[in-house]
């Protein structure tokens, strides 16, 4: 029978099928951060469980560390406790850690794969819906419940059902400003935010063969955003040639071995999925959420929807709300919403390629004089690093961005990087939702590009202009 | 794990879709390292005008007397009736405690976004998906005549005076619910499989292998 990237690696990973239609599967690689894990060990410790398989795991703490002035410590003393605990926890596990202090330390879905912990044809876990940006290796990658965190720790593995397959076809080329992220937010404003809800999505086509791994890595981790759990690219010339020489990574042959069961990761022709959708971006100009759902998006260069307009027919009340907590009139044009804040980074988007694109826009120039802060957060210490040495750090911080240390930030506002009431932020981060970005914040997801052309011009602008 | 078997109670109604879990409990009150006490922050930033942190007095802050769950006619809820892909949004299981601390046992929604749906069978919190007309049906009860309900696992029923209404659950879930299932348990039974399975495993895809 043909068989989808997706039915692969469930096959692969399937050990055992209950009369309910419930599988185990197993899970070959276990993520984890601070937040959703402490709940889990506690569990398993009075359960008095142990860890199924240590060597599986990779813990880092991100989601609620300090992003300046490391060296003090971390001052929130309830946020210490936290991460304490996860030092705690994996040290009398003896678990693979990158410590605040170690240049692996980051986001944790951009370490994964930056170590080469995450490979092609594994199965991933980790309790942070954003896992799904592992598909792009072509690794079956989901986010999970603490509780699922713990049963992953007990027993190296899940019960699952298998999820339908999603095919979305993205043909075209490219156009100029026009990114992964702006694909995403295309998506996503086309099928809403439940329109991936049972399905892992597979993304093929000529435009995504063209996407770097990092761009591809972007869309993945937005597939959640769009209800599914599970996002996947196929394995190219790509794939392979960005696992190859990670630290993590089979040597030698090992890795001629690897490659060549890698190079089978991908649908096979005439495979079957349970839904198509086609999307051509020739035309498509880069996007920008006005609301407070990821699917609330309209392209730079339109106005924000009309209420009146009868395809919203069944959504007004929720539009409505939307305008009235963003502070945004409907039919307003998106170059006058001025900002307050930028922020540049999350697993979304603060890979090395997107510093670049952020530098080539922000060089020589300044930060608008209304931008109360505007800052640029890696990924992890080794993209840190890699920017330092190309020089990206002295353009940002001269065009005034402040340059921090790596972390999930002003994604989720955990730690000290927030919004205040009622300020609005260009924000490539993945959640535009109330609240995300601190009580009462008004975020826009938008693209590392358009975050740095809105960070020049104090508003929103069509970045193709400037 | 609790055991879910039968709620009589009033239901609450929000209308509104697409309730993400940042709603349902704010990032701050994710700094706890125990599964406790989130039922007073539940819906935090909708339900108290003034910001607040984790270790807060909250019974100190100031409410909003419009917040839905304020209203007399919600008291004591134990159903919440909700709009479409509830839960959505971060994976946090934050949201499945806070719910049931705050004393939800019931959710009704025409859809739940996946992890927060799993996440509920894990803590014994049933999550009802009807469709429109049924949900309308409930609405419509709750808005005229504020009836308690009773919602049986085992007969697949939501009732009240006026009509019933069956729905679907798979059966595996169900039992999990019914009998406080532990999953954990049940998948260790299968541990000489999983060894197995390793051990081809090392065979097979030697470079995939946690040896
Ligand atoms: S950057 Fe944001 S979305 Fe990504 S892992 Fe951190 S909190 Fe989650």
């Amino acid at each position: 029978m043909k068989k989808t990237l997706y039915d692969k690696l469930w096959d692969e990973h399937h050990i055992h099928t209950y009369d309910n239609g419930y599988s185990l599967i197993y899970i070959d690689k276990h993520l984890i951060h601070e937040v959703t894990s402490p709940q889990a060990f506690e569990g398993l410790k009075q359960a008095g469980r142990s860890i199924w398989s240590k060597k599986s795991i990779m813990a880092v703490p991100d989601h609620n560390v300090p992003t300046k002035m490391r060296e003090n410590g971390i001052k929130d003393p309830i946020s210490k406790i936290q991460v304490d605990a996860l030092n705690k926890n994996c040290k009398s596990n003896d678990l693979l850690k990158f410590d605040l202090e170690d240049i692996r330390q980051g986001i944790v879905h951009v370490v994964g794969p930056e170590q080469g912990i995450i490979l092609p044809g594994m199965t991933v876990v980790c309790g942070d819906s954003h896992t799904s940006t592992h598909g792009a290796l072509a690794s079956l990658a989901f986010g999970i419940g603490t509780s699922e965190v713990e049963h992953v720790l007990a027993t190296q593995c899940l019960l699952q059902k298998k999820s339908l397959n999603m095919n979305i076809i993205v043909d075209g080329m490219m156009p100029d400003y026009f990114y992964s992220k702006d694909l995403a937010l295309l998506i996503i404003s086309k099928i809403g935010t439940a329109g991936g809800t049972g399905y892992a999505i597979e993304y093929t086509g000529s435009s995504i063969s063209n996407l770097s791994m990092e761009a591809r890595m972007t869309l993945c981790n937005m597939t959640i955003e769009a209800g599914a759990t599970t996002g996947l690219v196929a394995v190219d010339d790509k794939t392979i040639n960005y696992v190859e020489n990670k630290p993590y990574a089979p040597k030698g042959k090992d890795f001629t071995e690897a490659k060549r069961y890698w190079k089978n990761l991908i649908s096979d022709i005439d495979s079957v999925y349970d839904k198509t959708l086609n999307i051509d971006v020739d035309k498509s100009s880069p996007m920008i959420t006005w609301g407070t759902s990821p699917e609330m998006a309209v392209g730079i260069d339109e106005n924000l929807p009309d209420l009146n307009d009868e395809k919203f027919s069944s959504k007004r009340q929720d539009l409505k709300n939307a305008f009235s907590y963003m502070g945004l009139k409907e039919k307003q044009n998106v170059n006058s919403i001025k900002l307050d804040k930028i922020f540049i980074g999350s697993c979304t988007n603060s890979r090395i390629e997107d510093l670049r694109i952020v530098a080539d826009i922000v060089k020589n120039k300044k930060v608008a004089k209304n931008i109360k802060s505007a800052i640029i957060v890696p990924g992890s210490g080794l993209v840190k690093e890699k920017a330092e040495n190309e020089g990206l750090d002295k353009i940002f911080t001269k065009s005034g961005f402040e340059w921090r240390s790596p972390g999930c930030s002003m994604c989720l506002g955990m730690n000290d990087d927030k919004l205040n009431e009622f300020e609005r932020c260009a924000s490539t981060s993945n959640r535009n939702f109330e609240g995300r970005q601190g009580r009462l914040g008004r975020t826009h997801l938008v693209s590392p590009a358009t975050a740095a052309a809105a960070a020049i011009h104090g508003h929103f602008v069509d970045v193709r202009d400037i | 794990m609790k055991k879910f078997k039968e709620t009589k109670s009033i239901a609450a109604y929000i209308d509104r879709k697409n309730i993400d879990t940042d709603a349902i409990i704010p990032k701050q009150y994710l700094k706890a390292v125990t599964r406790e006490g989130f039922g007073e922050t539940l819906f935090d930033d909708w339900r108290y005008l003034e910001p607040g942190n984790l270790g807060d007095d909250h019974s100190q802050r100031k409410k909003n007397p419009e917040f839905f769950l304020y209203d007399s006619k919600n008291t004591n809820a134990q159903i919440l009736v909700a709009g479409d892909n509830f839960g959505c949004g971060s994976s946090r299981e934050h949201a499945v405690w806070a719910l049931m601390d705050y004393g939800f046992n019931v959710i009704i929604s025409t859809s739940f976004a996946d992890i927060f749906y799993n996440n509920c069978f894990k803590n014994g919190l049933l999550p009802i998906i009807l469709d429109p007309a049924d949900i309308k049906k409930i609405i419509k009860n709750i808005e005229k005549k504020n009836n308690v309900f009773i919602v049986n696992l085992e007969e697949q029923l939501i009732y009240c005076d006026d009509f019933k209404i069956k729905f679907k659950i798979d059966s595996r879930r169900k039992e999990v619910l019914i009998q406080g299932i532990d999953d954990i348990s049940e998948t260790l039974k299968l541990s000489d499989k999983i060894k197995d399975y390793e051990n081809k495993k090392i065979i097979r895809t030697p470079w995939n292998s946690n040896d």
